[in-house]
């Protein structure tokens, strides 16, 4: 019985090796038709009569862009209701809203991406005097939401993890509760607080469907929020399907794969380097 | 800072918080108010029971619904013994030495990985290497490598909140490690083990980018009748009904009762695995 567990453990490296294993041989299929240096250039169009390109910063570039856009709306908000729940609210209260802040986390993308259609996207349109909704603000609109009850929860954990004898100290040394929060419990969650940004930050990068749904998927440089933007994600969800098997283009799939792959493993170590390293120093 | 300031700082400050929190729960009722107030006019038997007709204008979503719990089916049978299997040799066998915890870290990371890329991992292992084809049964194995962390996570976390004593009361006894784990161990960590479950299958259901290119398509008249049949997910019907149609805004009512019904479905195991879990706080107290 042993045994059997044992091998099943180990199951989940074989899994991480596995995905990366494909990942890496495919993108080096993709570099032998491809230079490596075509990559780095800002137009994507694998499947042009003439010459095929495969620039990937633009995409790149996209998804950095609704994202960080993202977090700018879903940071702060975040941190506030992370806050509220942890310090300012009865517990009968923070029991109620917590899971409601749950559901949003359960809500497939899918929905949210509806709700940008027909509502967030209106709205924008309206709001910008837009022909239509379907743009780079839209997409971080519903990213910010969908990250933040990924942001909520874990710094909500932190502050929570915050010695009750440092508000006490604070008190008797004469600070009413904002004072306590600005200077000790955030600074004391500090590093928590900041890995469930980064986590947040992984979270809306590596979403699929809401952006596809939304961004208007097209393959220009973006000049403004209020421009269509195609996401390194969205890319292969649109293009996977239609690719014929064994060509350059399929396997330049596998590249952005790649890259997503990385810059997800990237973000998990950054947040756990940030919440170990840093913890109560203050 | 005077006191007088300090008392407006501080109000000004705890009224910023409220104000972040109420927006976020206003984008969250907003949400959910659209979905049923729009979608629950189109629910019926028929709506629920019946395939779509006339090009997907008319009828119901019954192939959809079908095929969702399906894959979710093949989602659990995969990834719940394999889950739980990995969690116990985690928590009861494991060492604490490198190799654990590269176990741990690989865990981790697979839990942020991007939904994307299991559909890329999926196309290529099971689609392609095992030869399985676009299928039900390449869309369940990829949701549930997509579940596994999740499941692991969550059951080792219920196994950790079996007291120590238990296992040492039956070791005391003279049961061998496993006969301790079968008995003592693993009946009082069933409901976390359920709870984890529940919400891990409940993401898996909603997830439209791992079964995008494994076999999920946009029209059948029949919920899959063999494991290698192609099928029809409410998420996909949902991104296909609201995005790809010839006819959009004539099928938004059937889009918006696609929602809910998915809403619905979604709310349903996360308010069962509630119920799981604070009946079986309770009992711990007692």
């Amino acid at each position: 019985m042993r045994g059997i567990l044992t091998l099943l453990g180990y199951f989940t490296i074989v899994i991480l090796v596995g995905i990366l294993y494909l990942l890496l041989s495919n993108t080096l299929k993709a570099f032998v038709n491809i230079p490596f240096s075509s990559f780095f250039n800002f137009h994507w169009n694998p499947s042009a009569h003439g010459e095929a390109s495969y620039g990937i910063l633009q995409l790149l570039w996209s998804s950095v862009l609704v994202t960080v856009v993202a977090m700018v709306i879903a940071i702060p908000l975040g941190i506030g209701v992370a806050v509220f729940l942890s310090e300012v609210a009865p517990e009968k209260l923070r029991s109620i809203i917590k899971p409601i802040v749950e559901i949003l986390a359960g809500v497939p993308s899918v929905t949210i991406g509806f709700i940008g259609i027909v509502l967030i996207g209106p709205f924008i349109a309206e709001t910008f005097g837009l022909s239509n909704g379907f743009n780079a603000l839209n997409g971080a609109v519903l990213l910010a939401f969908m990250s933040l009850p990924t942001i909520v929860s874990v710094s909500e954990d932190a502050l929570r993890s915050v010695p009750k004898s440092f508000r006490e100290a604070s008190y008797a040394l004469g600070a009413n509760k904002w004072l306590t929060i600005l200077k000790v419990i955030l600074p004391a969650a500090g590093s928590g607080i900041i890995a469930a940004c980064i986590l947040g930050f992984g979270r809306a990068i590596g979403e699929t469907m809401t952006v596809l749904m939304v961004t208007g998927n097209a393959t220009a440089m973006p000049d403004s929020l209020f421009d269509p933007v195609r996401t390194l994600t969205a890319t292969i969800a649109i293009e996977l399907g239609e690719v014929p098997f064994d060509t350059p283009h399929y396997y330049a799939l596998f590249v952005l794969g790649l890259l997503l792959f990385i810059i997800s493993l990237l973000i998990n170590f950054l947040s756990e380097w940030v919440a170990s390293k840093f913890r109560y120093k203050i | 800072m005077s006191i007088a300031n300090k008392k407006i700082t501080q109000f000004l400050g705890i009224q910023s918080l409220v104000l972040c929190t109420v927006i976020v729960l206003a984008f969250i009722f907003m949400v959910l108010f659209d979905i049923f107030w729009k979608g629950v006019g189109v629910l019926s038997w028929d709506f629920i029971f019946n395939i779509p007709r006339k090009g997907m204008t008319e009828g119901g979503i019954y192939p959809a619904l079908a095929g969702t719990v399906m894959v979710t089916i093949i989602t659990a049978v995969f990834s719940i013994p394999v889950g739980v299997a990995s969690a116990i040799y985690l928590n009861e066998y494991a060492k604490e030495n490198m190799l654990t915890k590269a176990l741990r870290a690989s865990i981790r990371n697979l839990a942020g990985v991007p939904s994307i890329i299991y559909g890329l991992f999926g196309v290529a292992l099971f689609v392609e290497a095992l030869m399985l084809g676009s299928s039900v049964v390449s869309s369940g194995l990829t949701l549930g490598l997509m579940t596994l962390p999740y499941i692991i996570t969550s059951t080792e976390e219920a196994l950790r909140n079996v007291p120590h004593s238990h296992r040492e009361g039956a070791l005391a006894l003279g049961a061998t490690k496993w006969e301790t784990i079968k008995s003592v161990v693993l009946p009082s960590a069933i409901p976390g083990i359920t709870t984890g479950s529940i919400l891990g299958l409940s993401r898996a259901a909603g997830e439209t980018a791992p079964i995008l290119f494994t076999g999920v398509t946009f029209y059948l008249r029949f919920p899959p009748d063999t494991l290698n049949s192609e099928f029809m997910a409410l998420p996909y019907h949902l991104y296909i009904l609201s995005t790809q149609h010839h006819a959009i805004e004539q099928v938004r009512p059937i889009a918006y009762g696609t929602a809910l019904v998915l809403l619905i479905l979604i709310i349903l195991l996360n308010v069962i695995a509630f119920i799981i879990r604070k009946r079986y706080t309770k009992e711990l107290v007692k």
